[in-house]
């Protein structure tokens, strides 16, 4: 058999793996990839410009394609900038397969021009890094790295490959099959624990589902959809799995946590039965732990089985793919009519219904969102990190055929306008529409360029009130108002303004938008929001950037404290 | 909190490859758990290694150390040595400096209670060997400290394999 290189048998596994989009940024210990990428015509290559946003756009493009996401970057800073998107990926489940430039094999060690150990930074953020130390076992990696990335609970893996095992002529072949001993996920579910769950379902008078981001990841929302109906049993989600259910569906509360709404906590609070599947109990959904669903036994469906019982102590565990439960468990399932407590749930929404408050003639964000879930159908809702975030969570209709797309577990501000670049890229039919912040919006602006050069109409909307509004939310609830480091105008004053006159807001985003060949619309009254968006619809070749300018004293209600309890929450009155 | 706060022990068959070792205890530092020892070397097959660590957690955590070991892709399996019968020992190195020849006298009895050998001897020094149980090695220790002012301790971790037949550690 004719011998080919490292680098040919890459692009030949990559082919075989069914990658269609690359996200790509070049350097000295990856130029020969290019090279070989430079002749063919399947897989397509998108070179953004910084890696940070790259990782982000192959994550988004992940999380809305159901596929692999695929990066490659250089060595050294090529590599280091990937981190935080590793990071964001892995809490967030994503499949990744990212491929990093290394100096060869003779020069590791040496602290060689862009040499770092990758995989070491990146050990604790992956769920699986390796050098490839041999050419003779280049396409095994790669069969593994895809397999392990997508299968279990995915998540990045990272091939870090030095620059002379890439060159070295090896065997064309790229293994058909996978054998890892010690890595085989779970595809089975153990039908006695889930009788037992069922049966708990069906007794319990007062039953809530609690469904989060693994049921989006196995999409398994019609399923879920399907087995609430069937019982009949109310149903809250976490941020991340928003949209599991309609927002819109008459048994959906709402999103629980740190600001989820009143009915959706006092309903945990209140539950005797808590069924919950595909989360992990993070701390800005509990808050203070032992407070947490008090009165309810515990089951919860989860692939990971490190993510049952670590925060809360379950009762009843299942370890499965929510997908695999979900459809053996209509089977089973059976209906519990539960009025008394469904009533009790509709007071407490009555009681405190999700709202807020309009401040003065400003722009409320709530009509924003009014406005996209009107407009759109279909779409892909990419939120960056922070208040837009939360309220993005709590005001998106994610209702059948649309997806909320967000960095949930990392919190990763910059992961807006990427995110909503590789959802596009996905999903070139559908809307996008991106939510942000003007914080935000500036850790990945250079992006435009980006979205202008491959004419993706991705639509951004900035929510500009001239603050880091989410940690200014907590400096004005509990920080006696001293706004330090969140004043985005004042620069010099950041600290203490001494009554002087800001400087005006940096940059101008309309004219920044116009400058990268994109559209910019600034809205600052109410009844120019919808028609930005419908300009925005007629934009078809390039990005549209809407800059609402919103007041700083917008909060996003209700919120409980860090580490709070039901008893701490906070409501917009 | 600290329910069941104890020392156990996990034997790990885990792919003898680079970065291994610093993978499972980078997951020790990063997740915030005590690592008493660890010791690893390669087995008879040269493609695996098998590691003996020893930790001190409480119920609930340890379970965690289990689960987050397993997930691990270089992981092979996890057993659990702590309520099992097993063959575990710790090799342990104690040289005694500054010693007299009375104190000398001392150390070969004390060599002679706890099965040790004496395996060097200078002029005013020894050097013991223990191969028994960590447990034992830590009273061991405990004793010659208070005995003698200047000594060096060289510990190895315990190593340890499931009984054949069941029996005491």
């Amino acid at each position: 058999m004719k011998q080919i290189s490292g680098n040919r048998l890459l692009v030949k596994a990559l082919m075989e793996e069914g990658v269609e989009v690359l996200f790509g940024y070049p350097g000295a210990c990856t130029v020969d990839i290019s090279d070989e990428l430079f002749d063919q015509d399947s897989i397509k290559v998108i070179l953004p410009r910084h890696e940070q946003a790259l990782v982000h756009e192959a994550d988004a493009y992940a999380r809305t394609t159901g596929k692999v996401g695929v990066c490659l970057v250089t060595s050294g800073p090529g590599a280091t900038n990937l981190v935080t998107g590793l990071a964001t990926a892995n809490y967030d489940s994503v499949p990744l397969v990212c491929f990093t430039g290394q100096v060869a094999r003779s020069l590791i060690g040496n602290d060689a021009f862009q040499e770092v150990d990758i995989v070491g930074i990146t050990r604790s953020i992956t769920k699986y890094g390796i050098t490839v130390r041999n050419r003779e076992d280049l396409g095994r990696i790669i069969k593994e790295a895809f397999y392990i990335a997508r299968t279990g609970r995915p998540g990045p893996v990272l091939i870090d490959l030095p620059k002379d095992v890439m060159q070295e002529m090896g065997s064309p072949e790229y293994p058909k099959t996978v054998n890892i001993r010690g890595y085989k996920p779970n595809r089975s579910v153990h039908a006695g624990q889930l009788k037992k769950a069922l049966a708990a379902l069906s007794k319990a008078r007062r039953p809530l589902f609690l469904a989060g981001g693994g049921v989006i990841i196995s999409r398994a929302g019609q399923a879920f959809t399907e087995v609430v109906e069937k019982t009949g049993v109310p149903v809250v989600t976490t941020v991340m799995g928003r949209g599991a259910i309609a927002t819109d569906h008459p048994l959906y509360i709402g999103n629980l946590g740190m600001h989820g709404e009143y009915a959706a906590n006092m309903a945990v609070n209140h539950c005797d039965l808590l069924f919950s599947i595909g989360t992990r109990f993070n701390d800005r959904i509990t808050g203070k732990l032992h407070a947490f669903a008090p009165k309810a036994q515990i089951v919860h469906i989860d692939i990971d089985t490190a993510s049952i019982s670590r925060n809360i102590q379950v009762d009843i565990p299942i370890v499965a793919d929510a997908l695999d439960a979900l459809e053996k468990m209509m089977e089973y399932v059976e209906e519990n009519p539960c009025s008394k407590w469904l009533a009790q749930i509709h007071a407490w929404k009555q009681e405190h219904p999700l709202a807020m408050h309009s401040v003065g003639d400003e722009l409320n964000p709530v009509d924003i969102f009014a406005e996209i879930n009107r407009q759109f159908d279909n779409t892909i809702l990419v939120s960056d990190v922070g208040q837009h975030q939360m309220l993005a969570a709590q005001y998106s209709a994610i209702t059948s055929g649309k997806q909320l797309v967000m960095s949930g577990g990392l919190g990763t501000m910059g992961y807006g306008l990427p995110g909503g670049i590789g959802a596009k890229i996905g999903n070139p039919d559908r809307p996008v529409v991106v939510i942000s912040g003007d914080g935000g919006m500036q850790m990945n602006i250079q992006e435009l360029a980006t979205a202008v050069l491959e004419e993706l109409p991705v639509i951004v909307c900035i929510f500009n009130n001239g603050y880091l509004g989410m940690v200014r939310q907590w400096q004005k609830l509990f920080y006696n108002q001293k706004y330090s480091m969140t004043d985005l105008r004042a620069g010099a004053l950041t600290r203490r303004t001494d009554f002087k006159e800001h400087p005006a807001y940096t940059p101008d985003f309309v004219r920044l938008a116009e400058s990268y060949g994109a559209v910019g619309i600034r809205v600052t009254k109410k009844e120019e929001i919808a028609a930005a968006f419908e300009r925005a619809k007629t934009n078809a070749a390039t990005p549209t950037v809407i800059e609402f300018i919103l007041d700083p004293e917008v909060m996003v209600y209700p919120m409980i404290q860090p580490g709070g309890t039901l008893e701490d929450m906070i409501l917009d009155n | 909190m600290d329910k069941g706060m104890k020392k156990r022990w996990i034997s790990l068959y885990v792919e003898n490859q680079v970065g291994v070792l610093a993978k499972i205890s980078g997951l020790f530092s990063g997740k915030s758990y005590n690592l008493d020892s660890l010791t690893v070397g390669t087995t008879e097959d040269p493609t695996v290694s098998r590691m003996t660590i020893a930790t001190v957690s409480d119920d609930e955590t340890f379970v965690q150390i289990k689960k987050q070991l397993n997930r691990m892709v270089e992981v092979i399996k996890v057993i659990d040595f702590t309520d099992i019968f097993v063959r575990m020992k710790e090799i342990l190195y104690i040289k005694v400096l500054d010693v007299t020849a009375e104190d000398k006298t001392e150390l070969f009895q004390i060599a002679a209670t706890f099965k040790a050998k004496v395996i060097d001897y200078g002029k005013d020094s020894l050097l013991l060997e223990f191969v028994q149980t960590a447990t034992k090695n830590d009273a061991v220790i405990k004793l010659i400290k208070e005995e003698f002012r200047h000594i060096e301790v060289v510990r190895g971790g315990s190593v340890g394999i499931e009984s054949i037949s069941m029996m005491d550690r």
